[in-house]
């Protein structure tokens, strides 16, 4: 069910940009911007994982590394350059370029996917480790002292490029972010109409096999992880912007666990699903964090376990059947196998 | 004579204590049609996985086309134009016959010349009806006949078939037959296969493999006549 021919990738093409359009510009009539620049950064975030993850079979548990890594990156280069423009680009090139090495080693090491795992966990908990050790004067990038557990306050936000004093925040965040997701998706829609985004499924598929066609799967899962790890770094950037602080807890633990279940909730092997599952679940979040009945982790945890019990393949895929049932008219709502078909979502 | 494509000198493999490979030389030249009989275990598998480089051999040679291919990694191997099907069937069970055969196809062509090369393979093979469907709701023989297709959108001129005809129907197996009969036009193939009717209509130069160790080689008439061979096989159909 790829989508190969030129038509039906105009026409999805259109559909998300006609979808996307209205959800940019309808969602500020029902909530708050503050709150949905958060939802679009980390419905981001999430796609960067669902990429590699739902698309490419690596399950990384430590994503949130590359986005602290970009989010640090634009605060570090921001204080430095005096401007966001360049450290902007740079919170896409910084953590994709240590996502090529980590992942060389890692691909290139031949290593199983539990190890895969591990080392992308251990990888972001050392880069958590250290930053909060980080306190002292003598930690200092350039102009940016790194602050230890405290982070690093008072960088410049986003401005329009070229206008250092033109800063962004607020709505017009809101739109940039929004505008960035949008643009984001359509370019791993591309990518996952291309070759090489098909034969990286195929790897998801079957490693050996794709291998003996004769495709060196490692440079390739290699590529990809580079390419998740910008987008998280973007995503990072326009955190740091959105939060105006930037602190070691961006690489935590719990941040990377956070990823991996919006993916689950939302639905793994589609575009859209990470997205949602991290609009959702993040909303569940803010809205129980306003009592203290109930631990934020613990409800988390619950819903994962719903989820992977009663609707493993998460709500893109249900949302796409029913829409194909509302569209489709009297034919009745087909269960498809696994949650893995092509490209085939909404 | 036509050129050699494989040849193999002293290979050898072991699995700790076992042996599965012993000293194995063999010789097989352009398009040539070579089948490897074997009781089970007699590491004719293990050979395959040599040659295509899923094992890295303890000892030995191997050498495609002239060049020296041990030790190297199987899409290095695969690219050079050696179309591989294991034993058990391997594809990619959530993608469709059409994307498993293009993605064959698109090593070595363009993405619309894929599509093309699928397209002239799915005829080929009779595959149109299932194109759409997902290999993992296949039958094991449709399974068997997209393995092949992916082996000829490869456009090889050197292939490995472990047990191709495995499980499938009689007519299904006819059919194998000629369609291997066609690959030899441009490839050299080997294939591997238990089934002595089958190996019979190919009729073509069988090795005999026996614990690891070339028994004979001969035109498969004088090796089925062989009493040793027999021997070897008895209890199976020979
Ligand atoms: N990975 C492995 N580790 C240990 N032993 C192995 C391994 N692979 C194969 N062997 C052993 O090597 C020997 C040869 O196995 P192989 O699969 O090559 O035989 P075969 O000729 O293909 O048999 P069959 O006709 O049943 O397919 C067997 O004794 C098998 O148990
Ligand atoms: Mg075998």
């Amino acid at each position: 069910m790829a989508m190969t021919t030129g038509r039906s990738a105009a026409r999805d093409t259109g559909v998300v940009v006609i979808l996307g359009a209205l959800l940019v510009l309808g969602l500020p009539l029902v909530a708050d911007t503050n709150m949905l620049t958060l939802l679009v950064i980390y419905g981001m975030l999430a796609l960067s994982l669902g990429l590699i993850w739902g698309f490419g079979g690596i399950l990384c548990f430590g994503q949130a590394a590359f986005f602290g890594l970009g989010a640090y990156t634009f605060a570090i280069a921001g204080i430095n350059i005096g401007e966001s423009t360049l450290p902007l680009v740079l919170s896409v090139l910084v953590p994709a370029a240590v996502a090529a090495l980590l992942g060389a080693f890692m691909f290139y090491g031949r290593l199983g996917d539990v190890y895969l795992a591990v080392i992308t966990l251990v990888f972001s908990l050392i880069l958590f480790r250290w930053l909060n050790t980080t306190a002292g004067p003598a930690y200092v990038i350039g102009n940016a002292r790194l602050g230890g557990f405290n982070g690093i306050p008072g960088f410049p936000l986003l401005n329009v490029p070229g206008y250092p004093r033109w800063e962004l925040w607020g709505d017009p965040l809101y739109y940039v972010a929004a505008v960035a997701l949008l643009v984001v998706f359509l370019l791993v829609s591309w990518l996952l109409r291309s070759s090489f985004g098909r034969i990286a499924i195929g790897i998801r598929e079957n490693e050996e096999r794709v291998s003996l066609l004769g495709y060196d799967i490692r440079a390739r899962k290699t590529v990809l992880f580079a390419i998740g790890a910008g987008i998280a770094g973007l995503a990072g950037a326009l955190f740091a912007a959105w939060a105006e602080v930037v602190t070691p807890s961006l690489f935590s633990l719990q941040q990377s666990a956070e990823i991996i279940i919006w993916c689950i909730v939302g639905g793994l092997g589609t575009r859209f699903g990470p997205v949602l599952g991290a609009a959702v679940v993040t909303s569940v979040k803010i809205t129980l964090g306003g009592q203290a009945m109930l631990d934020n982790m613990l409800v988390l945890g619950l819903i994962l376990v719903l989820f992977v019990l009663f609707l493993p393949r998460g709500i893109a895929p249900e949302l796409a059947r029913l829409w194909a049932w509302a569209i489709g008219g009297n034919r009745k709502p087909v269960r498809r196998r696994a949650p893995r078909g092509g490209v085939a979502d909404g | 004579m036509a050129e050699t494509v494989l040849e193999t000198e002293g290979l050898t493999m072991r699995f700790g204590g076992v042996t599965a490979v012993d000293g194995v030389s063999l010789k097989v030249r352009a398009r040539e049609l070579r089948c490897l009989i074997g009781p089970n275990g007699a590491g004719k598998s293990t050979c395959f996985k040599c040659l295509c480089g899923l094992l890295k051999p303890t000892e030995g040679h191997v050498f495609l086309r002239g060049e020296e291919t041990t030790g190297w990694d199987p899409h290095r191997i695969a690219a050079m134009g050696v179309g591989i099907k294991m034993q058990v069937s391997s594809v990619m069970d959530g993608l469709s016959v059409q994307e498993n055969i293009w993605m064959a196809a698109r090593r070595h062509n363009d993405t619309g010349a894929a599509t093309a090369k699928a397209e002239e393979v799915i005829d080929r093979l009779a595959l149109g009806p299932i194109a759409r469907t997902d290999l993992g709701r296949l039958a094991h023989g449709e399974r068997q006949r997209v393995e092949l297709g992916l082996v000829m959108a490869q456009d090889p001129w050197l292939v490995l078939l472990d047990e191709p005809a495995a499980g499938m129907t009689g007519e299904e197996v006819t059919r194998m037959a000629e369609i291997i009969h066609e690959m030899t036009r441009s490839a050299a193939v080997v294939v591997v296969e238990h089934d002595m009717q089958f190996i019979r209509s190919l009729a073509s130069t069988v090795t005999v493999f026996h614990r690891g160790r070339v028994l004979v080689e001969d035109h498969v008439d004088r090796v089925m006549a062989d009493p040793v061979v027999r021997d070897v096989y008895l209890g199976k159909q020979a």
